[in-house]
């Protein structure tokens, strides 16, 4: 039987996966780097709370209700992101991320410092779900959405995002709406965002500002970086790895940090193209094995 | 009616004249020369026709209609392709992803035809066509960024042609090329044309403006200084004096 804590530790690393993903999308994908990705997630986790805890809403409406809200708001604040780039940028979506965790925790309604609570995990058959149960459910979803990036990224859509990426103004000279384009990206994104923030709520069960501050942004971005930006299984592998991490080196508590930075600098070094780039030692390997294989049919 | 009526257009840059009421028409099936020392405005000229920079006055007719206040996306889908001075291909995107992405201009106006799969076998092939027809099908796989500068400025051609244009500005296609590269390149020029598309040509080796412009527009600060035929160009004397400089 899986202990109560391993669970625990899967859902987590589901929420990360589906989180890193989702901020792939604006980052890898459309290249418009974000550092204030954790305001998205903390929208749609006091979205989906406060319908639920606050409106009586099930969870079934609060959790889809919190990727439309974020992904609204997305694309309100993907606005005025749209006339700067690069460094601009990050700082822009950096500010962003404070102005929202100021904004739940100096507003009372948004419950202030003390979080809100008394969200549970959903119910169904008139029980209410178990971890594993749960743990299902989101593993599901994060799998329909992983095969929406796959239509995505072979569709029009994800070929205009990548010349996007490439070189903006070339993009343009071919038809891309540039502005389109990425104000698209940014609704998905944060939707996404969003949607694992509800599921963050639900689970937690109890959510303060804390939770969706700058810091968390930072994670999040490690994550896609770490495992590969702008790969399909790169922010997942970086999600589990850099989600386990803390949990395995538990024992070394005082030196967990200290771990991470050094992972993140001796990736940046040897492999700045995170663990599945195509540059990556992983792809190489993989990519000769393929062609051993096919090569000796 | 002209294919391309640019009429008294101007363009400031906080206070700098960089284009200074320029007129003239561009015909299908025409290649036209825009000549003239460094700084004249030639770039400038097709940043404002192909909508990367808003014009501070003046008017640009695209056979017949007007394009001063459109997008570059929506001037790129009406017909007019480009290239770049200082190439821009997507680096790291491969030659055939390349020419994909302006395939796409027929997609990308409609959110719902934009989710539909871009790797149809129609598309392929029409992809495969261009490639070909710019000499580049031995390098369809291959990385834009390896390609050397030869390739990678046929590559930015056909991409312009996969807009399926009526007009294509090129912006300095034999700079920084070998001889036989910019024959081969001039070649290809010749052929787009034959094609009954116009091109807009800014070049400075004017043994290929002679060679290849039915007629020639020359810029010298912002001003048309001069129009006409390449030979009347040559003996031009305002067009010597802007080149050399004046006789002592």
């Amino acid at each position: 039987m899986i202990s109560g804590y391993l669970i625990t530790i899967l859902i987590i690393i589901v929420i990360y996966a589906m989180l890193a993903h989702s901020l792939n999308i604006i980052t890898g994908h459309a290249g418009q780097i974000s550092l204030g990705h954790a305001a998205f997630f903390g929208i749609g986790a006091y979205t989906s709370a406060m319908l639920y805890a606050e409106a009586g809403f099930p969870f079934w409406l609060s959790v889809p209700l919190a990727a439309v809200v974020a992904g609204i708001v997305g694309a309100l604040l993907g606005i005025p992101c749209l006339r700067v780039r690069d460094d601009f940028l990050a700082i822009t979506t950096m500010g962003i991320n404070f102005v929202v965790e100021a904004i739940f925790l100096y507003i009372p309604f948004f419950g202030g410092a003390m979080g809100i609570g008394g969200i549970n995990l959903p119910k169904w058959f008139g029980r209410e779900m178990t971890k594993p149960e749960y743990f299902i459910l989101i593993l599901v979803v994060f799998f329909l959405l992983l095969l929406m990036d796959r239509r995505l990224g072979r569709s029009w859509i994800g070929l205009a995002w990548a010349s996007i990426r490439e070189d903006e103004q070339a993009a343009g000279a071919m038809g891309v709406d540039v502005v389109r384009f990425k104000v698209l990206a940014f609704i998905l994104g944060s939707a996404i965002a969003g949607l694992a923030g509800g599921f963050y709520a639900h689970f937690l069960t109890f959510i303060m500002p804390q939770n969706f501050g700058f810091g968390q942004s930072i994670v999040v971005l490690s994550m896609v970086v770490f495992g590969g930006i702008g790969t399909r299984w790169g922010p997942i592998v970086g999600a589990i790895i850099l989600g386990i991490l803390p949990e395995v080196s538990r024992p070394i508590m005082e030196y967990r940090i200290l771990i991470y930075g050094v992972l993140l600098l001796a990736m940046m070094r040897f492999q700045p193209g995170g663990l599945l780039g195509s540059e990556s030692i992983l792809s190489k390997v993989f990519r000769r094995t393929v062609y051993r294989l096919s090569s000796s049919e | 009616m002209a294919l391309l009526e640019v009429a008294a257009l101007s363009k400031e840059f906080d206070g700098l004249r960089a284009l200074d009421g320029v007129s003239f028409t561009a015909e299908e099936r025409e290649i036209l020369g825009i000549i003239g020392p460094n700084g004249a405005g030639k770039t400038t000229l097709f940043n404002l026709i192909s909508g990367i920079y808003p014009s501070s006055a003046g008017e640009i007719n695209f056979q017949g209609k007007s394009i001063l206040r459109m997008k570059p996306h929506q001037i790129s889908c009406l017909g007019i392709g480009r290239t770049f001075q200082i190439v821009r291909p997507f680096q790291n995107l491969d030659v055939e992803t390349n020419v994909l992405v302006a395939i796409g201009h027929r997609f990308y106006p409609s959110l719902w035809k934009s989710t539909g799969p871009f790797r149809q076998p129609e598309i392929i092939k029409e992809v495969q066509i261009l490639i070909e027809r710019a000499g580049l099908h031995p390098y369809a796989k291959q990385i834009a960024k390896n390609l050397p500068l030869g390739f990678k400025k046929r590559l930015e051609i056909a991409r312009a042609l996969a807009l399926n244009p009526r007009l294509l500005l090129l912006d300095e296609p034999s700079a920084g090329l070998r001889f036989e590269e910019s024959a081969q390149l001039m070649e290809l020029i010749r052929r787009v044309r034959d094609q009954g598309i116009g091109v807009l040509l800014i070049e400075h080796n004017m043994q290929v403006v002679m060679d290849l412009c039915k007629r020639i527009v020359v810029l010298d600060h912002g001003s048309k200084i001069a129009e006409g035929f390449p030979e009347e160009i040559r003996s031009n004397p305002l067009v010597i004096q802007a080149y050399l400089g004046k006789e002592a």
